[in-house]
């Protein structure tokens, strides 16, 4: 395989030259990679190895770290999104996140889902976000389960259920890249799997880059596989040649489980 | 790529080397066989041909203790990339290796139907055919032991040689049976040998092509082949 082979024609995000620091200490090294809205992107490493930090760059989430500082360049459709004129709330709006732990607000379903579209001005009225509200849960695999109980708190749905209303949350606001941070690491087996149909369902129409732990589970949903190592990019490639075929001896040595 | 095996999880380990083991044994009660299987042809031992066809069960039930580890261990242990590699071969190698024991007992099948009392001049050139073979199939799985690419390479080009030999001992034959029409019968058991042998050494470079796949994770490109004599006659029956 070349190296074209890799080349994403139509980047929606652009990471160049990244470096992250905490502090003193340099977390992240030199990273250049580009996600694409066809092609899921997985990051995988070992703890400690930068990938939810390079994640986290993606959409300034570290700018709430008082000693991270992120030199580089980091584009979303050709804009540098860490340009002063860049807006922090729009950035995340337009590059959304999951997180490890499900954390639906406190609020009802519909509440949950709608408040994003509301505040970013996306629903006019109430029959506009009863809409947007819909097609989110149903793009989430989740509407059925719900729309007869949309009043409940989002609290208290099932762990995997809270999940899918939290990607719910994100894509109610369009956005066009999601970000996920080892979404389905606190969930059993059947709630992980529904995720998985979700980002399978959902590929192509947002760019999605999901870091794991779980070496099955990313290359199960992506395309594209990054291994990171000690805050560099180790080796970068289509996931089905990083699993039975990669280059590097690092890479070898952490997806066999002789790492370390 | 390293022999020694470091997983965090040692019981993985374990599991590769009973792998290994069992291949290795299986590997090593074939290439017997057809030692064996030659020396009974060539010596009218009937004693040692029932031999090989009996101990042939036991390759048979290698090959499916092998089957059930590395289907137990893909399903437990979800290998990757080398490790991966390495199930699906030697999962391909020990149907190879049955395959070349059943060849072995086809041919001690046959000392029985051979009149001990004649002598064809094709046989000294079988042994040094099975020889050439039976050395191709132990370096093969040696290359698989030893996860050497390069001796695998080997391999397939030395196969060349047992084609030539096939090609040789098919047209010695075939001039025997014009001139001695009453040995005919035992000159196509011959054939058959021949071509079986012809077969083991195919079933080594099978071999030695996984465990190209295994080291290098490529695909070995397709090696030039001599012709074989049904391709030759087919050729001339088109010309002429």
């Amino acid at each position: 395989m070349t190296q074209d082979d890799l080349i994403i024609a139509d980047p929606k995000m652009r990471a160049q030259g990244v470096n992250v620091f905490y502090g003193d200490k340099q977390a992240i090294n030199d990273v250049s990679i580009d996600v694409g809205t066809d092609l899921v992107t997985a990051f995988i490493g070992p703890s400690g190895c930068g990938k939810s930090t390079f994640l986290r760059s993606l959409n300034r989430m570290n700018d709430t770290v008082a000693s991270a500082r992120v030199t580089g360049k980091i584009e979303l459709d050709g804009e540098d999104i860490y340009a002063p004129s860049m807006d922090v709330v729009q950035l995340r709006a337009r590059v959304g996140m999951v997180f490890q732990k499900p954390n639906p607000f406190p609020k009802s379903i519909y509440d949950n889902v709608g408040y994003g579209p509301r505040i970013h001005g996306l629903a006019p009225s109430k029959a506009d976000l009863d809409v947007v509200v819909e097609r989110a849960l149903v793009r989430a695999g989740l509407w059925d389960e719900v729309k007869d109980r949309l009043n409940e708190s989002g609290t208290a749905l099932s762990g995997g259920q809270q999940q899918r209303l939290c990607i719910a949350r994100a894509i109610a606001v369009d956005p066009e890249v999601i970000l996920m941070d080892e979404p389905c690491s606190a969930l059993d087996p059947i709630a992980t799997a529904k995720i998985e149909e979700l980002i399978h369902e959902l590929r192509g129409k947002f760019a999605i880059v999901i870091v794991t732990h779980n070496m099955q589970q990313a290359a199960r949903v992506s395309q594209r596989t990054a291994f990171f190592h000690l805050g560099t990019l180790v080796e970068y490639g289509k996931t089905t040649d990083i699993f039975t075929n990669p280059k590097q001896e690092r890479t070898k040595d952490y997806i066999t489980g002789r790492y370390g | 790529m390293a022999l020694t095996n470091d997983h965090t999880v040692k019981a993985f380990d374990e599991d590769l080397n009973r792998l290994r083991g069992l291949i290795s044994e299986m590997g090593g009660r074939a290439e017997q066989a057809l030692l064996q299987a030659m020396t009974a042809l060539k010596q009218g031992d009937l004693d040692l041909a029932a031999q090989v066809v009996r101990d042939d069960k036991k390759i048979d039930a290698l090959e499916s203790e092998v089957e059930q580890l590395a289907v137990q261990t893909i399903a437990l242990r979800a290998p990757m990339a080398d490790d991966l590699r390495e199930m699906i071969a030697a999962l391909k190698i020990v149907s190879v290796v049955e395959r070349i024991g059943d060849y072995a007992k086809n041919i001690a099948k046959r000392v029985a139907l051979m009149d001990q009392t004649r002598s064809i001049e094709a046989i000294p050139l079988l042994m040094s055919m099975s020889s050439n073979v039976a050395e191709l199939v132990h370096d093969a799985l040696d290359s698989f032991a030893a996860r050497d690419a390069e001796l695998a390479v080997r391999v397939t080009v030395r196969d060349k040689n047992v084609d030539d030999f096939y090609n040789s001992i098919f047209r010695t034959l075939v001039t025997f049976m014009m001139e001695n029409p009453k040995y005919i019968s035992e000159s196509a058991h011959l054939l058959f040998v021949a071509k079986n042998l012809e077969r083991m050494g195919d079933h080594a470079t099978n071999i030695a092509e996984m465990v190209y796949y295994v080291v290098t994770g490529e695909h070995m490109e397709e090696r030039e082949r001599g012709e074989t004599p049904e391709e030759s006659a087919a050729a001339e029956k088109e010309q002429g």
